[in-house]
């Protein structure tokens, strides 16, 4: 957890005032899950997950839950009125077909180019890849919230990804617990910076340069 | 002279005569839908060099229930295919994972919606697609792709299976199939794309004239074999999944 910045909620919080109304959103797991929990006002959002549960409410408490009825992460969740369920092909068509507003998944990495790393770590044989190359490749938008360092200190915000990409140029918008960003070619413009933050200290901790939004 | 019944007694009994080799398709997604029951039964027979094909090789979570990890432990598998060879978190540990790392098993990663459309591709009999899922990844490197209306996508081609294992909520003599909630997930395309569909079934198995026609989620001209899942304990059951403390 960062001393300063946003914590993990904030930054789902913040990434979440984007959506807009009437948007069909899919979560990743991890920091963005937690999207779900943001207060947006009135907004009329629907959540899409891999398993082809469209609709899906809060995360239920033990005793309530419902076990043939998980979010792609697996967590017993509830349905919402006008939730609807498709198998797996149809899940991913509306994937494929560009009817999701946007993904929001975690990263290891995101370049300035919009590529980003979330599948393979440093060394590995394989990985998991999970749905996320899909949404990748095929959702309206990709937003990615991560830490802006690794816990070695070491900035996720290249120029280039190190690690093997899950898509490539897909990325328009990240937040971190530093601040929103926006990759733009060979920087990242700055969106936002959370309280206390610094643009220096932030293009300090940024690997690619920073710009002003 | 009435068609031989789809009703197996039990397990071990529907599952006899697979034999060593075979290509197997495991339905089900972080719970619900999972062939429990199935995967039990062919981990008490031993079949050998099998190809599994699966979301996931399961063992994350606890309780740990039967799955493709445990028939890999067993010595039983030969080849993995699936969308994760490691879990997303790090926190969690696949038990597959390192023997896939040290190369005692071979695993094919794919994409899950390719993973998807690969299956319902085998069932439909269309031997292969285009799809813009990979392109520009280590997943697509020297492999054929097409630019279409001026986007790059990859070919993918079918995945037929030998078997498919599932689970479903309720079932008819004829081999049609409900499910409930998020258990249908790949069960449909797992039993299209195979030549033998065995299915555990939760509810007591019903007349053919049971379903109203506009309700049967997978036709019976895709099931050829139907279980009903005893009461626990002698039959598994999903349960509440508990979270690795993070």
């Amino acid at each position: 957890m960062s001393e300063l910045g946003w914590t993990r909620q904030q930054m789902a919080d913040r990434l979440a005032q984007e959506f807009e109304e009437g948007w069909i959103v899919n979560l990743g797991v991890g920091i963005p899950t937690l999207c779900s929990n943001t207060d947006i006002g009135g907004k009329q959002i629907t959540y899409h997950a891999e398993n082809g549960v469209i609709g899906y409410g809060p995360v239920l408490p033990a005793g309530e839950e419902d076990l043939h009825l998980v979010n792609a992460g697996g967590q017993n969740v509830s349905l919402l009125p006008g939730a609807a369920i498709v198998h797996h092909a149809d899940s991913f068509g509306i994937i494929r077909g560009g009817h999701i507003d946007v993904t929001v998944m975690g990263a290891y990495e995101v370049a300035a180019s919009g590529d980003f790393a979330n599948w393979k770590v440093g060394g590995a044989k394989g990985g998991g890849i999970g749905g996320a190359m899909d949404l990748a490749a095929c959702a309206k938008r990709v937003y990615i919230i991560l830490e802006h360092t690794t816990r070695k200190g070491e900035p996720r915000l290249v120029p280039h990804c190190a690690l093997p990409v899950t898509a490539r140029g897909v990325v328009t918008l990240v937040a971190t617990n530093l601040g929103l960003f926006a990759p733009s070619g060979d920087a990242f413009e700055v969106h936002e910076l959370a309280p206390g933050i610094s643009f220096e200290h932030a293009a300090k901790l940024t690997g690619a340069p920073l710009k002003h939004g | 002279m009435a068609p031989p019944s789809k009703i197996y007694p039990d397990f071990a009994a529907a599952l006899a005569d697979i034999p060593d080799g075979s290509i197997i398709a495991f339905g089900g997604f972080a719970g619900p839908g999972t062939p429990y029951n199935l995967t039990r039964a062919l981990l008490a027979q031993g079949t050998k060099r099998l190809t599994c094909i699966a979301n996931t090789t399961g063992g994350a979570h606890q309780p740990r229930m039967p799955d493709i990890g445990m028939l890999v432990e067993n010595g039983q598998v030969a080849k993995v295919i699936c969308s994760f060879t490691a879990a997303t978190r790090p926190t969690d540990v696949l038990p597959f994972t390192k023997y896939y790392e040290s190369g005692e098993v071979e695993a094919e990663l794919v994409p899950q919606g390719t993973l998807a459309e690969r299956l319902r591709a085998a069932g439909a009999g269309v031997p292969a697609f285009y799809t813009p899922t990979a392109v520009g990844t280590e997943l697509a490197a020297g492999r054929e792709t097409r630019v279409i209306h001026g986007r790059e996508y990859l070919l993918e081609y079918a995945l037929p299976c030998d078997v498919a294992f599932v689970r479903a909520w309720r079932a008819d003599t004829a081999g049609n199939l409900q499910f409930r909630l998020a258990q249908r997930n790949f069960c449909p395309l797992m039993a299209m794309a195979a030549k033998l569909t065995i299915v555990e079934v939760e509810e007591p198995i019903l007349p053919a004239g049971a379903f109203d026609p506009d309700q049967v989620h997978v036709p019976g001209i895709f099931v050829q074999r139907l279980i009903q899942v005893p009461p626990a304990p002698e039959g598994l059951w999903t349960m509440r999944r508990q979270e690795r403390a993070r």
